[in-house]
């Protein structure tokens, strides 16, 4: 289908395609095997400049919204998740800076992070606070011209890889959810190092680690914003960012999809090629289905994203929750229509049935998405005074 | 320092036929490539690029479709390019291409390093760079498999032998052919892609490069094609069965029948 790209998206999804199929997928089995950091492909995203699609030029990037970001890492996640995530991660880390940083705070990291010789990463989530973000414990306080910060930040992705961490910290306890406020910690500052790395049933190229803030001491400019607004600005990054998390989805049930209908293509049973079976070619066309439905709802939503509307967290969320959900069905029926083999580690769809269980997960769980969209329907309709009876 | 890349447009031998009755290539439907080895040189000029500053001029003979592929090697980093073509140049052997490209190195002057693939996947001569050498007259070094800048006016590289490995200092300006070594080619950038995309790729034919028809094209070569032909199958062939033991054993039984001298 064409959901008519310019020619810049086109040529923006043309590089992530060949760097998905060039680079990743050779290597896809193996970095999941072995948990490896794939950085000798996130050096190939660096030279590709595709680390700068939602960065202003001003600060080295290519000036590109939430639509080119979603056209690339759809590509990319048709290879595999985990580096996907790793890419993607980088630009969660960003964006509390690229909405709320000040011009010397976005000279400094935004270059950096658009070239792709530092990599991002954003972290909040800790061993009490996952979905209730405001059971945040990590605290930071002021100390003349120093912040000092403590606590332990769980499960960040890209942790002890990147060097520039977006970091929620709470400033003000009596404040309640205006208490909190976020800070850029950047790798070898004092009193900041990481602890183990996780091991995962899924998407597993990509890194997941503590952190851990032993009166960690960062001066007072790396505050993002002011003080208090770190709530705001999680939940601003999160509507920039979910659109994102939808398009790893999408991507990868079309890989999961190609796999399908070219199994099935070649595969005989009963002297015949099982796609010519009904109830093959009925999971095949439901996988598609939903496959493309979750695209259409991805490019829509990117592209009303990128005017930044009012009700940007309803359609933010729908994007993520729907995409992920339909990753999920999609992969489990793929390993289905490859039986045995795809049960087999030999063959990469039990990998992509593994990996798609963290879309439903992380970046806010799909019942919090779901209690989003509830909460925004609640007062879209409240404001409409009016009856539909 | 201006390094000059030369590059050929090839079939995708992946995936080629031989037509049974002409004992040609069937090029229709196949997509062209950059010659892989071309994309290496590419990646040496850039590498070059990297670490000591250069403009990087990319060059090809061929059609006027052969633009793409310009702009395919522009996009990974290089800076201008400049595409050969004219009627003329058609029918040329290794000679007379290797006349064109010297000539267009002349007009690009001053060039310090020329850098080519080790040889074409197609002809799979390995003839042109080492004859546009000769008519450039620079210091050559085929099959090189890493390189540097051993000082301003020189080049260190170490080069690919049956014997072994060499090592060599050559005196700029030079030229070079270089195989896989060298390193992986690298992906294409979306801002060299754009810049690519825009920039005016100059044409230059035999009149421009101030050569006679004669030296180009079929009238410049002296390779003459006579004939092409598929080889026969050979059908005189014995698989020998069992385990290794075995196998050398009637392997020896076999050699000792033919009066294989020694045996």
């Amino acid at each position: 289908m064409n959901y008519f790209l310019s020619e810049e998206q086109e040529m923006i999804r043309d590089l992530a395609e060949q760097i998905a199929t060039e680079r990743i997928r050779p290597v896809r089995a193996e970095l999941d095997e072995r948990e490896e950091f794939p950085w000798e492909i996130m050096k190939d995203l660096a030279q590709s400049d595709l680390f700068g699609i939602y960065i202003p030029e001003e600060y080295g990037g290519l000036g590109g919204g939430i639509l080119e970001n979603c056209v690339a890492v759809e590509q990319l996640a048709r290879a595999c998740i985990g580096v996907a995530t790793s890419f993607a991660a980088s630009g969660l880390g960003a964006y509390p800076l690229l909405l709320f940083g000040s011009d010397e705070q976005k000279q400094t990291y935004l270059t950096q992070i658009a070239s792709g010789r530092r990599l991002a990463a954003f972290a909040v989530t800790e061993s009490g606070a996952g979905s209730d973000v405001s059971a945040i414990q990590t605290s930071a306080r002021r100390d003349g011209d120093h912040y000092v910060l403590n606590g332990t930040k769980q499960w960040i992705t890209n942790g002890g890889e990147s060097e520039i961490y977006s970091v929620l910290a709470i400033t003000d306890r009596s404040k309640g959810p205006r208490g909190a406020s976020f800070f850029i910690v950047e790798t070898g500052d004092p009193g900041f190092s990481f602890g183990k790395k996780e091991t995962k049933l899924g998407i597993r190229a990509s890194a997941t680690r503590e952190l851990v803030f032993q009166d960690c001491r960062i001066p007072a400019d790396r505050l993002i914003g002011r003080e208090g607004l770190g709530f705001v600005i999680a939940m601003k990054t999160f509507d920039k960012s979910r659109p994102g998390i939808g398009s790893l989805g999408v991507g990868l049930a079309q890989g999961a999809l190609d796999l399908a209908v070219e199994y099935a293509r070649k595969r005989v049973q009963f002297g015949k090629p099982i796609i010519s079976f009904q109830a093959i070619q009925h999971k095949l066309a439901n996988m598609a289905i939903k496959t493309e439905a979750a695209r259409a709802l991805i490019y829509a939503g990117a592209r009303y994203m990128d005017t930044d509307p009012a009700d940007a967290s309803k359609i933010a969320a729908m994007c993520k929750v729907f995409a992920s959900d339909v990753a999920m069905e999609v992969t489990t029926e793929a390993v289905q229509v490859l039986g045995g083999y795809g049960y087999m580690r030999d063959y990469p769809v039990e990998k992509m049935m593994r990996d798609a269980k963290i879309l439903q997960i992380y970046e806010g769980t799909n019942e919090i998405q779901r209690n989003i969209i509830g909460q925004e329907l609640n007062k879209e309709y409240g404001r409409l005074k009016r009856s539909f009876f | 320092m201006h390094i000059v890349v030369c590059i050929k447009q090839v079939p995708d031998t992946k995936n080629v036929r031989i037509d049974p009755d002409t004992h040609t290539l069937v090029r229709q439907g196949v997509e062209s490539i950059i010659n892989p080895f071309d994309l290496f040189a590419a990646e040496a000029a850039l590498r070059l690029k990297d670490r000591h500053g250069a403009k990087i001029t990319v060059i090809t003979m061929g059609p006027p479709q052969a633009e793409t592929a310009l702009r395919e090697v522009m996009a990974r980093g290089v800076d201008e390019a400049v595409l050969l073509s004219d009627r003329a140049f058609a029918g040329s052997d290794t000679w007379a291409t290797a006349t064109a490209l010297a000539a267009a190195v002349k007009k690009l002057n001053p060039v310090d390093l020329v850098i080519c693939g080790k040889q074409a996947i197609d002809g799979d001569t390995a003839q042109v760079g080492p004859e546009m050498a000769t008519f450039l007259d620079f210091p050559q070094a085929a099959c090189v498999k890493s390189l540097d800048l051993a000082d301003q006016h020189h080049l260190q590289i170490t080069r690919q032998t049956d014997e072994g490995t060499e090592v060599w200092k050559l005196p700029l300006p030079a030229l070079i052919t270089v195989v896989k070594d060298v390193g992986e080619p690298r992906v294409p950038s979306i801002k060299h892609k754009l810049r690519a995309k825009k920039a005016a790729i100059p044409v230059w034919g035999a009149a421009d490069l101030e050569l006679a028809p004669e030296q180009v094209g079929l009238a410049g070569s002296f390779t003459q094609v006579v004939r092409v032909f598929s080889p026969p199958r050979r059908s005189d062939r014995i698989l020998l069965e069992g385990d290794a033991t075995q196998q050398a054993e009637q392997l020896y039984d076999l050699l000792k029948a033919a009066k294989v001298p020694g045996i």
